[in-house]
């Protein structure tokens, strides 16, 4: 085989299997160091033999086979066995595959474990990030802009805190997996949200993060496939990534939804989320369990993504799916949205109304400033505009966003009365 | 089984109803307190539990000179102090937290939760 086709077999499988190895390991050997390191030395043995020997017909089946290899040679070379250790290397089999359902896969015992909420968050996303993406501690560094050595602590200091706290490796009881479940989501949201509104860096939009936070959650859907909040999330997720070829123009510049090329969006994921959308909207018609707050702004995108023009938008919808969530979550972020699409719908004197009703609470957001800014250019107050682009622009670390504001602000008319409707 | 310390920590300067507002409300807590001891204690989870005289009343020692050397007043000068604590057995940390959580409504403070050494984590801490 070509060198270019072993190294994307690797790649594929890499992709495809490194979550379940380190999960398997991590449930025979009870130790996540061990499971870590004898999957990186497999993959690392892969690199080395497969040019070589060819790609085997069960790459997964060989990948697994050399890791435990690799986990039982590390327990042998070391001289005191502990009685866990030992119970361990007499394991001649795996326990065989329990037939209760996709629940008892192994990687949602991971997934719970490396989102345990006794860890820090930056801890939490860390471990996500390598032990069930199979990012390597370098690129968990370089996508949170911190030192290698910084982030290699983080996750060894988290791994110890898992062992000497006994984190368990399970999936929690039925009594607390709808909080625990909600706070995995939140894990790979922030991953999402990092990749997306990148708030550091030259990128606008950092495609490494969003695609992986996108794989984390089809893992997610494929193990916990009857839980709305996990679709949910999938879906959103999707949805918004699919204008990611819209948002950001040639020259660097952030696009609003309402300036973007509709014809620019992915209309394959676009597809993908509607459908799961859809699949909520018939469980939560049938008479099942309410939306979430994942549900309800997966259903707001698909409002955007149904729309042929921002002015087609149905903003009667989005201001009430936003009502649904306050209704779940009465913060101000959420009173903020729901305050720019009702500025659509009863215009931009209402929306400024509400906006301005948050400002003591969130006048270190750069996002009310932008809201603020947009609703004042609207009015054809531009002084006021003008001082609002400004803090934005002050707020704001994004690259393609700052340049988005600069340029409204310098496009404002000098001062004067408003211009008409619009 | 593992074993966890769950320390409460209290105002330096208590008043003359401990770390409570008032004498109805230390001895509400007094009994949550005691009654959640008791479970603990018929579900065989309880080690060793118990509230302290305030930071005030302790003695720091120093015993690596010739003479021990003997202060006046609690090691660390901070404005928060460890008030009690329970010594508890659970099977993993989320038994700890949920146990702790029913114990810091009981006694309405916030509760540290903090696993013991096993035999074999010293081990590894001894081997080279």
């Amino acid at each position: 085989m070509h060198a270019a086709g072993v190294e994307e077999a690797i790649t594929r499988v890499h992709r495809e299997e490194w979550a379940r190895v380190v999960a398997a390991l991590a449930r025979r050997f009870a130790d996540l160091d061990v499971a870590e390191e004898a999957a990186a030395e497999a993959f690392a043995a892969a690199a080395e033999r497969w040019p070589r020997d060819g790609v085997p017909p069960n790459p997964g089946g060989w990948i697994t086979t050399t890791a435990t290899r690799k986990a039982i040679d590390r327990f042998r070379r070391e001289s005191q066995r502990d009685a866990r250790h030992q119970a361990a290397l007499m394991i001649q089999d795996d326990t065989p595959a329990e037939v209760l359902g996709p629940v008892e896969d192994d990687r949602l015992r991971l997934v719970f474990t490396c989102c345990h909420p006794a860890l820090s968050m930056e801890a939490r996303v860390a471990l996500t990030l390598r032990l069930l993406g199979g990012l390597t501690v370098g690129e968990i560094a370089r996508a949170f802009f911190v030192q290698e050595s910084t982030m290699a602590q983080r996750i060894t200091r988290a791994k110890a805190k898992i062992a000497a706290a006994h984190i368990p490796y399970r999936v929690p009881s039925a009594a607390d997996l709808r909080e625990r479940v909600t706070g995995v989501l939140a894990v790979v949201y922030l991953v999402f949200n990092e990749g997306y509104l990148a708030g550091e860096g030259d990128d606008a939009v950092r495609v490494d993060l969003t695609d992986e936070a996108i794989r984390l959650g089809r893992l997610l859907r494929s193990l916990l496939p009857d839980d709305g909040e996990v679709t949910g999330l999938l879906a959103l997720m999707l949805l918004t990534d699919a204008r990611r070829a819209a948002r950001v123009s040639r020259t660097g510049e952030l696009v609003t939804l309402e300036e973007q090329d509709r014809s620019a969006w992915d209309r394959a994921l676009v597809a993908e989320g509607r459908a799961l959308v859809d699949e909520r909207l018939r469980v939560v018609a049938a008479g099942g369990e309410r939306p979430g707050r994942y549900q309800l702004l997966a259903a707001v995108n698909v409002v955007h993504t149904d729309a042929p023009s921002a002015r087609d938008t149905d903003w009667s919808r989005v201001v009430a799916l936003y009502d649904a969530l306050l209704r779940l979550d009465p913060s101000p972020v959420v009173r903020l949205n729901r305050a720019v699409a009702l500025a659509e719908l009863d215009g931009p004197l209402v929306g400024l109304a509400e906006v301005d009703r948050l400002g003591d609470v969130l006048g270190g957001y750069h996002a009310l400033h932008v809201a603020r800014a947009d609703l004042l250019r609207r009015l054809g107050r531009s002084a006021e505009a003008r001082t609002a682009y400004d803090r934005a622009i002050e707020l704001t670390g994004n690259p393609a966003e700052r340049a988005h504001l600069a340029r409204r602000r310098d496009q404002l008319v000098s001062a004067g009365p408003p211009t008409g409707p619009r | 089984m593992p074993r966890y310390l769950l320390s409460v920590f209290g105002p330096a300067d208590p008043t003359e109803f401990g770390t409570y507002p008032s004498r109805e409300e230390m001895l509400d807590a007094f009994a949550a307190t005691g009654a959640f001891n008791d479970r603990l204690r018929d579900e065989g989870r309880l080690v060793f539990a118990d509230g302290l005289e305030p930071a005030s009343t302790a003695t720091t020692v120093d015993g690596q000179a010739e003479r021990p050397t003997f202060t006046d007043g609690p090691y660390l000068e901070t404005k928060e102090h460890l008030g009690g604590f329970w010594v508890i057995e659970a099977a993993d940390l989320d038994e700890a937290l949920a146990l702790a959580a029913e114990g810091s409504r009981a006694c309405r403070g916030t509760v540290e939760v903090r696993p013991f050494r096993t035999e074999e984590s010293v081990r590894a801490l001894t081997e080279d």
